[in-house]
């Protein structure tokens, strides 16, 4: 289990290294977040639909496809000189591979989310002080569910044409829980309702992270096979 | 150290036939050169036995597993952004080469490879034949006892080929096992202590080299090759 770790912890590195060298998809990401942030912002009518209604959607619309960009990007950087052929023949457990690129893929979008929350805060004027606790566990629960999801689906397909576009597309079903939870909890915490209304959803991401985690490290061996 | 056993697989549902039966052994300080035409089904036996494809039916075995294991294919591996030295210990971590040994190691490499004065660029940075070279550097950084090797010579000036040809001379020397594939039977034909045709998948001619020079290694190729129309797939 140590020898799992220090591969992925290897790996991960190598991958942040990588990012910080190159700086091309966490800008990007920082750009696209900014971008978004500011269009809902100046685009919305706020005496049509209150900021509270929209506010959750928004965070979660941002944080969503700005992490596509860290996931669409994790495995294509293996295939730079075929890099990723290198670590099936290396003696690399393919558990740290896994392990390793969800590592430094939850690194890439706390980054982009501690930039965009904030942004967030800033653009529509919500008071998070109070609730940032419980926001922030539902922003960790969240992003660990479908950032875990999202890393095996992005090596499954790397190697098609289309993996940008493809990307998405597959993910859509398994975003839908983990999202639904996440804009519920926010909606329910940014509208200052008791916390045991969110503490339903907090268990629900929890156990999606817990299931999802599990059965993608436990698949992702078979995805990296040729 | 190598071990082969009725080796077949077959891409496209069956119509082409990458490995056809092949069987060999190898212990240490030996060398088998294949050679054979594009298409011969080389790469895929050498992905075989690095455990890349599993294949149809037979079985492949490496003593001590991926770790014995030295790899040179058409790819360098590196990554662009990380200098040649960050490449080696990425690599040499993977390989479970101890920490307090990966540096030493690294610049021991890079020497071998006349990289020395290259190790603190990106790999993007390098030459054709430069990146080359830090592959090979990448394949030998966890010392394997067994080096599969794809088209090495590929990029290579005649300096460096030359430099190559007696590093592996020395690691034959010091007992670890060497399979070359290569289209170019001038190439590898010096270093071999053992000789292998494939066409179409199969090994037509497997025997040791003896004291056969290039010339008559190329002579029986030839012949070889000719008799079985070729290597390309129907």
């Amino acid at each position: 289990m140590r020898e799992l770790w220090r591969q992925a912890w290897t790996i991960a590195r190598k991958d942040l290294t990588l990012e910080f060298r190159s700086r091309t998809a966490i800008v990007s990401a920082l750009v696209f977040t900014a971008l978004v942030l500011t269009v809902f912002n100046f685009g919305r009518d706020p005496t049509a639909v209150s900021t509270l209604d929209l506010a959750p959607s928004i965070l979660w619309v941002t944080f969503t496809f700005a992490a596509m960009l860290a996931l669409n990007r994790a495995f294509q950087l293996e295939l730079e000189n075929q890099a990723l052929e290198g670590l099936l023949i290396s003696p690399l457990d393919r558990r740290s591979l896994y392990w390793g690129k969800l590592l430094a893929n939850l690194a890439f979008v706390v980054v982009v989310e501690a930039v965009g929350l904030p942004l967030f805060v800033l653009f529509f004027n919500v008071a998070v002080g109070h609730v940032l606790l419980p926001l922030l566990a539902v922003i960790a629960l969240a992003t660990v569910g479908f950032v875990a999801v999202g890393t095996l689906f992005s090596a499954m397909v790397v190697r098609t044409r289309f993996a940008e576009l493809l990307l998405p597309v597959v993910l859509f079903p398994f975003l839908l829980l983990p999202l639904t939870y996440a804009v519920q909890a926010t909606a329910r915490l940014l509208a200052g309702r008791p916390l045991s209304e969110v503490v339903g959803w907090l268990r629900l991401l929890a156990a999606y992270d817990i299931v999802f985690v599990a059965v993608a490290s436990w698949l992702f061996p078979y995805t990296v096979e040729e | 150290m190598l071990w082969a056993e009725g080796l077949r697989h077959a891409f496209n549902g069956g119509r082409v036939v990458a490995l056809d039966d092949v069987s060999f052994s190898l212990t240490a300080g030996q060398t088998l050169a294949i050679f054979g035409p594009n298409g011969a089904g080389k790469t895929t036996l050498l992905k075989v036995l690095a455990g890349l494809i599993r294949p149809q039916a037979g079985s492949a075995r490496v003593a001590g597993g991926r770790s014995a294991i030295g790899w040179i294919g058409h790819q360098s591996h590196l990554y662009g952004h990380l200098s040649v030295r960050e490449n080696l210990l990425f690599w040499a971590s993977l390989y479970g080469v101890p920490r307090a040994a990966r540096g030493a190691r690294a610049t021991d490499v890079l020497a071998r490879l006349s990289l020395t004065d290259r190790a603190e660029q990106p790999a993007w940075s390098l030459s054709r034949g430069l990146v080359q070279r830090a592959a090979i550097a990448k394949a030998l950084i966890h010392d394997p006892q067994v080096l599969l090797l794809d088209e090495p010579f590929t990029g290579l000036d005649l300096a460096a080929a030359g430099e190559l040809r007696s590093l592996l001379g020395a690691l034959r020397g010091a007992g670890r096992v060497v399979v070359l594939a290569t289209h170019n039977v001038d190439e590898g034909a010096e270093l071999a202590t053992d000789v292998a045709f494939q066409v179409r998948g199969r090994f037509v001619q497997y025997e040791p080299r003896g004291g056969r020079g290039p010339a008559e290694i190329a002579d029986a190729y030839r012949r070889a090759v000719g008799e079985t129309g070729g290597g390309r797939h129907a």
